[in-house]
């Protein structure tokens, strides 16, 4: 287990990180139930944990798959169904397992000015994916992202939690080297 | 002063004089700075004339509405029969914004304690600070700051020895634009989609969890312990009498120095980007101007002598919104760059509504058809229908946002349009 953290803290952790630790049972080890139970102390209501606790799921596993929606139904006396049509609604809940190094690109209008679809490409091109796949070594995804409000740094790319700005395509193999 | 670039101009910096010092990021560097001053006098006042203070200092919502902040408090009820809530609007996503992402990361103690002041004038016990998912680094640094003022005593119970209590929470979104409007905010917070909802109830009424609710933006509540601090008078002595206070511009696209600049309201729009951001690079000539973030109208290079101010961006026909311009050169191809912002509204609709999912979505795919030369006059015609049908009947504005710049594109670059059409 990590750290113990506050409950303040509880619903703003970080959950696209490359050091995953995979665990079957979201709610069953001590983390788990810590989680649950700090996230819970912060709302009035048990529904209002589900973001937490879907961050949370995606943060040791990587992804939210059916099993984990399942489970937090159950923590959080809500339907499966439920917990899907919330978790397909958020562009961030991966709904399958992504590379180990999640690259979005920044092409929305301010990057889009400022070659953001050259850099997009040239990620693709290094990772030899196409965008949404992963590639054959598990390492990396390369997605479009819609504006990550870091406009006056464009292109912005983020890597899991990371934020590299004013990425320009030359710049995107020492990105990936710097990553490795 | 500005981020990562400063200026030349005269001008006194409220918000941004600590951004770029890591010192301002810890409890102790930014108490050594004056930090948290304010809160034990807050403390000491009636919540009633906190609220006054900040109604007469004119201060109004930096989210892009402008609404007078002290009005908004005042509509919250002054006798609680239950929980009142206090939601701090930090899920920053408008394409073109990026003004609060430098209060989180810079001056986080300086937001929280504006959200305690804020909390104690709205009576409210608990703060939820919601930041949009993917600015990480930023929350990481918001959510130490919280941790540090509940282990100092300025959050949690007993909040400096005066017997009031108030949480504060950090809670982040999960890639959703719409969960930035407010009632979509609460619709998230309390674990669901991010719709909005029609109001009336209004916020104040029944908010979050059904208990009244106001909704602030992160640049109007850490303008907060300033003005509590130092006075409505001593505000007003920037900006103008309807716009008071100064304002981040975050500047972006085609310009030499973009960035993030802390300008008293009423600064003329060309002033912004021709002095402060250096105009566009390479000597190239500036064609047009979305200068309130992307959804609001573009103006052309001959329109930019504009005061900022809500009013006079106004005037000119677009709005100040989150004072954030995008800025295009000559060599833009403006249809290319409107379908890019049709394609983020088509993404970012919520699809409760007909008129927004297939509109945003049909605008979207329009666009592209002309930018590859395959559209006909009449798209032009349909484009001007779909801007009739999205405007005004929606649950929330994100239809109408993509409205302004596509309506103001057509009538100002109709030959752009024109032109990929005949080719």
């Amino acid at each position: 287990m990590k750290n113990p953290i506050h409950p303040a803290a509880a619903s703003s952790q970080a959950f696209q990180i490359a050091e995953l630790r995979p665990v079957e049972r979201l709610f069953e080890d001590d983390e788990g139930k810590d989680r649950l139970e700090k996230a819970l102390s912060r709302y009035p209501e048990k529904r209002a944990a589900l973001l937490p606790m879907l961050g949370y799921a995606q943060e040791r596993n990587g992804w939210v798959s059916d099993e984990s929606m399942e489970q937090i139904a159950g923590a959080l006396d809500l339907t499966p169904a439920y917990v899907r049509s919330v978790a397909t609604f958020y562009t961030m809940y991966n709904k399958h397992p992504v590379g180990r190094h999640f690259i979005q690109v920044c092409t929305c209008i301010s990057c889009h000015l400022r070659e953001a679809d050259e850099v997009f490409e040239r990620f693709l091109a290094e990772t030899g994916t196409r965008a949404g796949e992963v590639s054959e070594d598990g390492k990396y995804t390369v997605i479009e992202a819609e504006c990550l409000g870091a406009c006056g740094f464009a292109t912005a790319v983020q890597v899991n939690d990371r934020y590299f700005e004013n990425v320009t395509p030359d710049q995107v193999p020492a990105i990936l080297d710097e990553l490795d | 002063m500005g981020y990562p670039y400063s200026h030349d101009l005269e001008v006194n910096t409220l918000l941004s004089r600590h951004f770029g010092d890591e010192k301002a990021r810890t409890l102790e560097g930014w108490k050594e700075l004056g930090g948290y001053a304010t809160l034990p006098r807050a403390l000491e006042m009636e919540p009633g004339a906190i609220t006054d203070v900040v109604k007469e200092s004119g201060l109004r919502g930096r989210g892009g509405a402008g609404f007078p902040t002290g009005m908004k408090w005042s509509f919250m009820p002054q006798e609680p029969t239950g929980p009142h809530y206090l939601c701090c609007n930090a899920d920053e996503s408008e394409p073109g914004a990026f003004k609060d992402r430098e209060i989180l990361r810079w001056v986080p103690h300086l937001l929280i304690e504006g959200c305690l002041i804020a909390a104690r004038a709205i009576r409210a016990q608990h703060v939820y600070i919601y930041v949009r998912g993917e600015f990480f680094p930023f929350s990481r640094l918001v959510t130490d700051a919280v941790v540090e003022a509940y282990e100092a005593g300025y959050a949690g119970e007993n909040i400096l020895g005066s017997g009031w209590n108030c949480d504060v929470t950090v809670h982040i979104g999960a890639g959703a634009y719409i969960a930035g409007e407010e009632t979509g905010l609460m619709s998230s917070l309390m674990g669901g989609r991010a719709e909005p909802w029609i109001k009336p109830p209004f916020p104040a009424q029944a908010g979050v969890f059904g208990r009244p609710t106001t909704v602030n933006n992160v640049e109007t509540l850490a303008a907060v312990p300033m003005i509590v601090a130092e006075g409505a008078d001593w505000y007003r002595q920037w900006g103008t009498e309807k716009s008071p206070g100064t304002k981040l511009w975050c500047c972006s696209g085609h310009l030499v120095r973009p960035g993030t600049y802390e300008l008293p309201m009423g600064i003329a729009l060309k002033d912004v980007i021709y002095d402060v951001c250096g105009g566009a690079p390479n000597g190239k000539k500036i064609k047009a101007v979305i200068p309130g973030g992307s959804s609001t109208a573009m103006l052309t290079a001959d329109e930019l002598d504009c005061e900022g101010t809500y009013e006079g961006m106004a005037e000119a026909g677009s709005a100040l919104g989150t004072a954030s311009p995008i800025v295009m050169d000559e060599d833009t191809n403006i249809v290319r760059a409107m379908r890019r912002i049709a394609q983020f509204y088509a993404h970012e609709s919520c699809g409760q509504c007909v008129q927004c999912r297939e509109g945003t979505s049909w605008t979207a795919q329009l666009l592209h058809r002309i930018e590859r030369g395959e559209g006909s006059l009449s798209d032009i015609d349909t484009l001007y229908h779909l801007c009739e049908q999205m405007t005004g009947r929606t649950i929330c504005p994100l239809a109408d946002s993509v409205v302004f710049p596509l309506r103001s594109s057509l009538d100002k670059f109709r030959d752009e349009y024109e032109t990929l059409i005949r080719c």
